[in-house]
């Protein structure tokens, strides 16, 4: 066995090497095409194009693991329908006719309308969204602040913020620091290092993250850690296959995970259970926490989440008792209503059982080297009188900085009535909202199609592109492009290795058009010297340029456990957390200020089993969508023959004796519907999800169909977002029902087939409630 | 294929592997293999629920004909591709009698020796 792996020895500290006319570069993924991780990679690269890539044996991160989508990377960076250069309108939006122009000519156009738009209507009026962010989580809001001068930087249509942000809000106001499983990431040296040792329980809740890999966290972590002896508690209306791997699983109604949290934090408490020393040492508000979660008890919970009264109370035993354990969750927690207070408990939890920042448990995570680049990025570049007109920003959350962009939400009601002013302009870069992002699909269609002036860039055509662009700009992939990532440790680089046609890193694109806009803010020569700067004066701790770093290929800081004991994070350097009572705040003494429930708290989702059971009658299942699969990536990855080898259609999970009511069979097309609209998946017959529960995925459109409307690449056939909605938030903005829409089954046929969603949403006005 | 007359194979530690497809790509990738043609294949069985109420759900990806153990790779230094990229960790290369200690150590592993 010994001569393998004498590559991987021999260029253990090697970044880069020859080998005959190909060149080697050790470097990081992140992206596109897309992906929320940022795994170790070696290119191979012959004359500026890619011609091999594998993961990095030598890279702490994922040592040497990757995806199919990484494995397949060529098949997608060399792909023909890949956006070559800028293109421009020329016949009517959704006819997908396009004149090639130069860059010049592309900025120019967007100069104008942009001077125009902010001459006319004030630069409020422009909007810029990101969607999931390729390697840019800071670099647009930086543009539409900076070059726009506009506050409204937000989410392609992302109802109420759905997607970390809940979650990171709550940790904002309750620990000061995000929370993640400890599975060593934090070490170079990973599960060598005698401090770390691996969880006895790991409690994952709405989250599959060996498909997910979500916000920097490598899902086989989780394995790594079974096979080092973690047991699992799965909370998920899917038997997963980690959840077959569980000692507990929970199969909880889609939506009511509120009330769940609440009932484990109950049983803790009631059964005393609870670490008496951290809590009395270090946490706000134990006791009205305890009276308040006292009315959910196990059997009112079994009973309102659809989940085992045994399985639950053993489970949060087995939590509590274990010598260390850790959550990980999903974005099920955040695509409520109640999201907020779903991650206020599960917080809490890890916080009570003491498993807050300690071997095994949930470590407090910061971006590496204090490089904390975030959506807020820019923001004091907007002009003073303009700034307070940010969409959303009578949520005291938002007003507070604990999240920075507009509110979605209220950027689509001011799209559809003017009010409080009129949208001119959308730019959309790494999004498209109508095949992914946006609930309520077709409603955010009608809106998106009466702003005057759209710009996307992307990596193919989409069908977000085909219907709203006048500019459409080709960008770079990962292997194209300088980055840097610090989602949350190691601190990595990305090295440029290859060139593609005319397309721009997306940070290029960004300056050059900053340049013309408003030049003192864009000081840098281009992407790379921007991250120079940043490595010099963002990321300062660890006294590295981008050069250095990036020949090193990554770098950790160095990491402490109980931070909280040592004064390291608070700004003042005292013990304790960094809120405003210095204690972890289980209950929200901000939110009290702000007229807030300070505690956790439950409401049904607003159409649901019990709020609404007469139209429960009618739409007899609770809908759960968006979850993960390894072939794709939200929308991306449909071109890619390879992965839709494994994975060629929409899937629905649906109960087999539900099915054979409805006369449904495996692989049967079927509709699902309700009152806002319907779309088609095949069905997919499962023994173990509840008779009362479907399950349908998102982010499908058909790159092989017709791109011009009505069919626009098909991407309202199949969208479970024409059932899902927008505006209909919890109270602090956060949170919406992407995850709990109430829906009726029935199978397709020739008969009820004439009218496919794609031409009842661009040509006939769309769904009749709609229209409304 | 033998190497200093040794036989060399594949062991997977079945009990973790969790169906993620790496291996399935890993091989199409690097040996250019077209639609419907593979040289592991990932077999799935379950989820089944036991008697005593625990669910039961293998997956086991098989090499098959096309498989030489990456060959080339192996002549590098490096690990077969699949071995490499198996994302659960899973999955070994070896001479099969160090593989065969390996597999007295725990229950749920096979050794396969495609070529």
């Amino acid at each position: 066995m010994s001569k393998v792996l004498d590559y991987h020895e021999k260029h253990k500290n090697d970044w880069r090497w020859q080998e005959g006319d190909v060149t080697a570069t050790r470097t990081t993924m992140w992206t596109g095409p897309g992906c929320h991780n940022g795994c170790g990679i070696v290119y191979y690269t012959k004359d500026n194009k890619v011609v091999g890539i594998e993961g990095d044996v030598n890279n702490p991160v994922n040592q040497g693991r990757l995806c199919m989508r990484c494995i397949n990377y060529l098949e997608s960076t060399n792909h023909p329908d890949r956006l070559k250069w800028p293109l421009k309108r020329v016949g009517e939006r959704g006819e997908n006719k396009w004149e090639r122009i130069s860059w010049d000519e592309a900025y120019d156009i967007i100069v104008k309308n942009v001077r125009d738009i902010q001459k006319n209507y004030g630069p409020e009026s422009i909007v810029a969204m990101e969607g999931t962010g390729r390697n840019i989580v800071w670099q647009v809001n930086y543009l539409c602040y900076s070059a726009f001068q506009s506050p409204n930087f937000t989410l392609g249509f992302l109802s109420g913020d759905s997607c970390y942000m809940p979650r990171a809000a709550v940790e904002g106001v309750t620990n000061g620091d995000f929370f993640l499983v400890d599975c060593s990431q934090q070490f170079e040296d990973r599960y060598e290092n005698p401090e770390w040792r691996a969880p006895e329980y790991i409690m994952i809740w709405g989250s599959n993250p060996l498909a997910a890999n979500a916000d920097g966290f490598f899902g086989h972590w989780i394995t790594d850690l079974m096979q080092r002896g973690s047991k699992l508690i799965v909370t998920d209306p899917k038997l997963t296959w980690l959840a077959t791997k569980a000692d507990y699983w929970l199969r909880i109604r889609p939506g009511s995970d509120a009330a769940l949290a609440m009932a484990f934090l109950n049983i803790v408490i009631s059964e005393d259970l609870y670490d008496h020393d951290f809590v009395e040492k270090w946490t706000n508000g134990f006791n009205e926490v305890a009276e308040r979660v006292k009315e959910w008890t196990p059997e009112r919970a079994a009973a309102v989440c659809w989940v085992d009264k045994d399985a639950l109370v053993a489970a949060a035993r087995a939590f509590a008792k274990a010598e260390c354990a850790a959550i990980h969750w999903g974005v099920a927690v955040d695509m409520a209503v109640t999201g907020v207070s779903t991650a206020q408990s599960l917080n809490s939890l890890v916080a009570i059982t003491g498993n807050m920042d300690v071997p095994g448990g949930n470590i407090l995570v910061q971006y590496a080297y204090g490089q904390g680049l975030a959506y807020n990025y820019g923001f004091e570049n907007v002009p003073q009188d303009v700034a307070p007109k940010r969409l959303g920003n009578e949520y005291p959350l938002r007003q507070m900085g604990f999240g920075a962009n507009a509110h979605e939400d209220a950027v689509l009601e001011a799209m559809e009535s003017g009010k409080p002013y009129p949208i001119k302009m959308l730019w959309l870069q790494t999004t498209n909202p109508i095949a992914n992002m946006a609930g309520e699909a077709p409603r955010v269609y009608a809106a998106m199609k009466k702003v005057d002036f759209c710009v996307v860039v992307d990596l193919y055509m989409t069908p977000s592109a085909v219907a709203f662009a006048d500019i459409v700009l080709p960008a770079a992939m990962s292997s194209e492009r300088w980055g840097n990532r610090n989602w949350y440790t190691p601190l990595r680089t990305i090295t440029k290795v290859a060139e593609y046609y005319e397309a721009k890193s997306d940070e290029d694109i960004i300056l050059e058009l900053g340049k013309r806009l408003q030049p003192e803010f864009f000081p840098w020569k281009d992407n790379k010297d921007w991250y120079d700067w940043i490595m010099l004066n963002e990321a300062t701790e660890s006294g590295m340029t981008f050069d250095e770093l990036q020949e090193k290929v990554y770098s950790f800081p160095k990491f402490e456990y109980r931070k909280y004991e040592k004064g390291l994070l608070r700004p003042d350097g005292d013990p304790g957390f960094n809120t405003v009572t210095g204690k972890l705040e289980l209950k929200i003494e901000l939110y009290e200020m702000w007229g807030l429930d300070p505690l956790p708290w439950y409401e049904e989702p607003r159409e649901s089993p019990y709020s609404t059971p007469e139209l429960f009658e009618e739409y007899p299942f609770v809908m759960t969508t968006g979850n993960r699969s390894y072939e794709f990536f939200h929308s991306e990855h449909r071109q890619l023959k390879l992965n839709r080898e494994f994975h060629p259609d929409p899937i629905m999970d649906i109960n087999a004796d539900s099915a054979a009511k409805l006369g449904i069979k495996e692989g049967d097309w079927v509709w699902i519907e309700n009152r806002k609209g319907r779309f088609k998946q095949r069905a997919r017959l499962d023994q173990f999800m509840d008779p009362r529960v479907i399950r349908a995925e998102h982010g499908w459109w058909f790159p092989e169909k017709e791109a011009a409307e009505p069919s626009l690449f098909g991407v309202f056939d199949s969208n479970c977002n024409n059932l899902t909605s927008m505006c209909d938030n919890g109270p602090t903005g956060y949170g919406a029902p992407y995850k709990n829409q109430i829906a009726k089954v029935y199978k397709c046929t020739e008969e009820n087939s004439e009218i496919m969603p794609s031409t009842q949403v661009t040509r006939l006005g769309g769904f009749p409630y709609v229209k409304k | 294929m033998s190497k200093n007359n040794e036989k060399y194979g594949l062991l997977i530690n079945y009990e973790f592997c969790t169906g993620c497809h790496s291996c399935e790509t890993a091989c199409k990738v690097e040996n250019k293999l077209t639609y419907g043609q593979w040289g592991i294949k990932v077999a799935k069985d379950g989820p089944r629920q036991l008697e005593n109420g625990k669910f039961e759900f293998i997956n086991v990806p098989i090499p098959t004909s096309l498989c030489n153990l990456c060959e080339d790779r192996v002549n590098m230094g490096k690990l077969p591709s699949c071995v490499q990229h198996c994302q659960a960790a899973v999955m070994f290369y070896g001479p099969v009698k160090e593989l065969a200690d390996k597999m007295s150590e725990k229950p749920l592993q096979v050794i396969f020796t495609p070529v």
